[in-house]
């Protein structure tokens, strides 16, 4: 009990002690969840109604990000998958720093979904035992429980591997690698039954086809590895982890691969729904050309798709692959930043177009909904950034058990 | 203002009540009114705390009423006690005597409409009786149920251009002149539903040229809506109806996603129902008053139909374009109509087997 707590202690206050450029990072994030808990009152208090989201477009930009976390979470097993399923040394030592991703973005999705929540206060009926389940019919009940087990199975691989690096214990429990492997299983799976709750949908014709889990997946593949990267960069270049060229080599090529998967998986959908050009394509024609002067998402989709093509073709070159200072940086950035806002402006709001009855609408956020949508990624890159830091803490030797009772 | 309420009191049908009664809900309505309404369990435990200071009793029930369970599941004596606080709170929240009935479903009916396309004139009687009747939020927004639809009849057009040519017309394979019919350049017709709108604006119905098109839960057999729903607090009942329990919603809007027709409203903001405006026959799952934050939909009027009355949209068409029944009995107007009209259902190919039909009669 007295490691746990010290464990704890000595976690917590190597997580927030830094450099200049660290705290004004996590000063930069405080402003926008003092912000946020101003606006999150006001939807408290006065309802969704607050939001853009009307009776013909019902999702608003919370469930459009809770989507793209889940991308991220998902991916974040292609860091562990290497380490344990093929033995990479060099990526079963930082694989505890997926886990983390992965936990942490999980549960900002889970935050995203309490925004867009009609009635968050009620959200105890989902509790097994006291709640009343929808079972088997309701896809998001499965994705609800998914989404807490995926959680679950990381905090536990997280901070029980953490801990036994803590207090210097070579030897971890024989349950543990078969508990990873199920993590990395359990990855896919929260993705696609997240897609399962879009595409069960009959009448969301841009949602019901059965290519939804493969763009997730290779969505996933793309965008969870360019932000890996980029954390992967920042880590070693200030901290004292040391994390192999090879590492960062082997997550551009699943980059480069998913990209690859996703042009051909969005290409057969757009092949199918425009060939026939029926019924089922008018979403996908409202996104790509607009209907009737409404043209919100044309230029946006157009975009979005060159620069996921751009994106492919540059990063099979060898030299932006290598540039590890300069251009893989940005290019990672530039896909997740894409595959970002993908969620709201192609994959979900023009989806709501034409309504039941042909009704084509735009999709107009408000400010207090943009400012929630930030205080929840605020809240979850400051739980990624001080986990992170403890655990590369843990993993350099930074802080022990020994050294903490050594020192007192 | 309480000689206002006093008038309407009276006029309101069924309502006994002593005078020092009514000066009692009045004063609660007011204490009501200050404290911004604790109507549902309206979360914010300020509210609670804020309620517990004026009266304990209320806050006492709002709690309550947060931890209560689904209605379909609640012991009897749960359910009594249950529309006990609600007829007590609604009384004092909107000043007039409110009955909350729980009228179980009727044995061996399955409830169907019809509805005569040729005779609607598109007036939306329906759409009034149906916000009047059901206690829908009145302003900011107004929440209806049946959404009429304004469609151009022959909305075709006819051109006499290219009547020989298909694109892509030179081809490099050659074209051997044979036109690719695929491809016409202009389609005969168009979309024949092309500028159809549901806020129409009219002096005078029926506009000339237009036809109408009325559109409110279809009351599917197979609803998508009830499948989705994750606390099943969307259920279809005995009688074939659909019907939520407001207090179990949790405001996912999975259903409405999943619905077809449309026919699903969402309360975004707290409901805007005047005192003056509120119809106290109330049934749970029907027209009682509705909270922040949860669905509603039409229940073919449920509190009046479980005592054998026709829904109020129907009592409000001045056509008679409105026919509604039992589909077991093959003696109802509905079955009658099935039996001997031209009969369609909406969206057919979505499997959901609505039980709400169109004919032209």
């Amino acid at each position: 009990m007295e490691k746990m707590l010290s464990f704890a202690l000595d976690f917590g206050s190597f997580a927030i002690k830094g450099g200049a450029k660290y705290y004004a990072w996590l000063l930069f994030l405080l402003f926008f969840v003092l912000v946020g808990s101003y606006t999150a009152y006001i939807q408290l208090t006065e309802g969704l109604i607050v939001t853009g989201a009307t009776d013909q477009i019902s999702w608003e930009l919370f469930i459009a990000n809770f989507i793209f976390t889940a991308h991220v979470a998902a991916a974040a097993v292609l860091v562990v998958a290497p380490g344990y399923m093929y033995k990479r040394k060099d990526f079963k030592e930082i694989a505890v720093l997926g886990e983390i991703i992965a936990m942490c973005f999980v549960a900002t999705g889970i935050l995203f979904i309490l925004f867009h929540m009609g009635r968050p206060d009620r959200l105890w009926h989902l509790l097994p035992g006291i709640g009343v389940f929808n079972i088997p019919n309701s896809m998001l009940v499965f994705d609800v429980i998914v989404l807490n087990v995926y959680l679950f199975l990381n905090v536990v691989a997280v901070f029980y591997l953490l801990y036994k690096k803590y207090i210097g214990s070579e030897t971890l429990g024989k349950w543990y690698t078969p508990w990873i492997y199920l993590a990395i299983a359990w990855g896919p799976l929260i993705h696609i039954c997240t897609s399962f709750v879009l595409s069960s949908n009959a009448r969301m014709f841009s949602w019901a086809t059965a290519v939804l889990p493969f763009a997730f997946l290779s969505m996933a593949g793309a965008s969870g590895p360019a932000l890996i990267i980029l954390i992967f960069l920042l880590v070693r270049k200030y901290t004292k982890l040391q994390i192999g060229d090879s590492v960062i080599d082997l997550l551009t090529q699943m980059i480069v691969w998913s990209l690859g998967i996703l042009m051909l998986v969005l290409g057969a959908e757009f092949f199918t729904a425009l060939y026939s050009s029926a019924e089922h394509a008018a979403s996908l024609k409202f996104n790509m050309f607009g209907h009737n002067g409404l043209d919100m998402y044309v230029s946006s989709f157009w975009i979005i798709m060159a620069l996921i093509v751009g994106s492919f073709f540059v990063l099979l070159i060898p030299a932006v692959r290598k540039s590890y200072n300069f251009l893989l940086p940005l290019v990672c950035l530039e896909i997740f930043l894409v595959i970002l806002v993908e969620k709201p402006l192609i994959l979900v709001f023009p989806a709501f177009s034409p309504s039941p009855f042909g009704e084509y609408t735009e999709y107009y956020p408000t400010l207090v909904e943009y400012f929630n949508v930030m205080l929840v990624w605020a809240i979850g890159f400051i739980a990624l950034t001080l986990v992170t830091k403890g655990a590369i803490g843990i993993l350099t030797g930074e802080v022990k058990y020994a050294k903490a009772s050594a020192s007192r | 203002m309480s000689e206002e309420r006093k008038e309407i009191a009276k006029v309101t049908e069924g309502v006994q009540e002593t005078r020092r009664d009514l000066l009692k809900y009045v004063g609660l309505a007011g204490a009501t009114a200050l404290m911004a309404g604790p109507a549902g369990a309206e979360a914010a435990a300020s509210a609670v705390s804020a309620t517990a200071a004026i009266n304990p009793a209320d806050a006492d029930s709002t709690i309550t009423e947060w931890l209560q369970g689904h209605y379909v599941l609640m012991s009897d004596e749960e359910k009594k006690k249950c529309i006990d606080r609600l007829e007590k709170r609604y009384s004092a929240q909107y000043g007039k005597k409110t009955t909350v009935s729980d009228a179980p479903p009727l044995e061996g009916v399955l409830f169907g409409y019809a509805l005569d396309i040729a005779k609607c004139i598109g007036c939306r009687s329906c759409v009034h009786a149906c916000v009047k009747e059901n206690n829908q939020s009145r302003h900011d927004p107004e929440i209806q149920w049946i959404q009429v639809m304004k469609i151009e009849k022959g909305n075709f057009s006819f051109s006499a251009d290219k009547l020989d040519e298909g694109y892509p017309q030179p081809s490099k394979f050659g074209d051997h002149g044979v036109q690719v019919g695929g491809n016409a350049y202009s389609p005969v017709g168009g979309l024949s539903t092309h500028g159809t709108q549901s806020y129409y604006d009219a002096e005078t119905v029926p506009e000339k040229d237009f036809f109408y098109m009325p559109v409110q839960c279809q009351q599917c057999e197979k609803p998508p809506c009830v499948k989705v729903c994750p606390v099943r607090a969307t259920f279809r009942d005995p009688n074939g109806i659909v019907l939520i329990d407001y207090n179990w919603c949790i405001g996912c809007r999975m259903c409405q996603l999943a619905c077809p027709y449309g026919a699903r409203r969402f309360n975004w903001g707290k409901p805007n129902l005047p005192s003056e405006e509120m119809n106290p026959k109330t049934h749970y799952f029907g027209n009682r008053p509705r909270m922040r934050g949860v669905m509603e939909k039409c229940t073919f009027c449920i509190q009046r139909t479980r005592e054998n009355r026709n829904p109020a949209c129907l009592e409000a068409c001045p056509v008679g374009a409105r026919k509604f029944g039992n589909l077991l009995d093959p003696e109802s107007d509905v079955r009658k109509i099935l039996a001997t009209k031209k009969v369609f259902r909406l969206k057919e190919e979505f499997n959901t087997f609505p039980k709400f039909f169109y004919y032209v009669g």
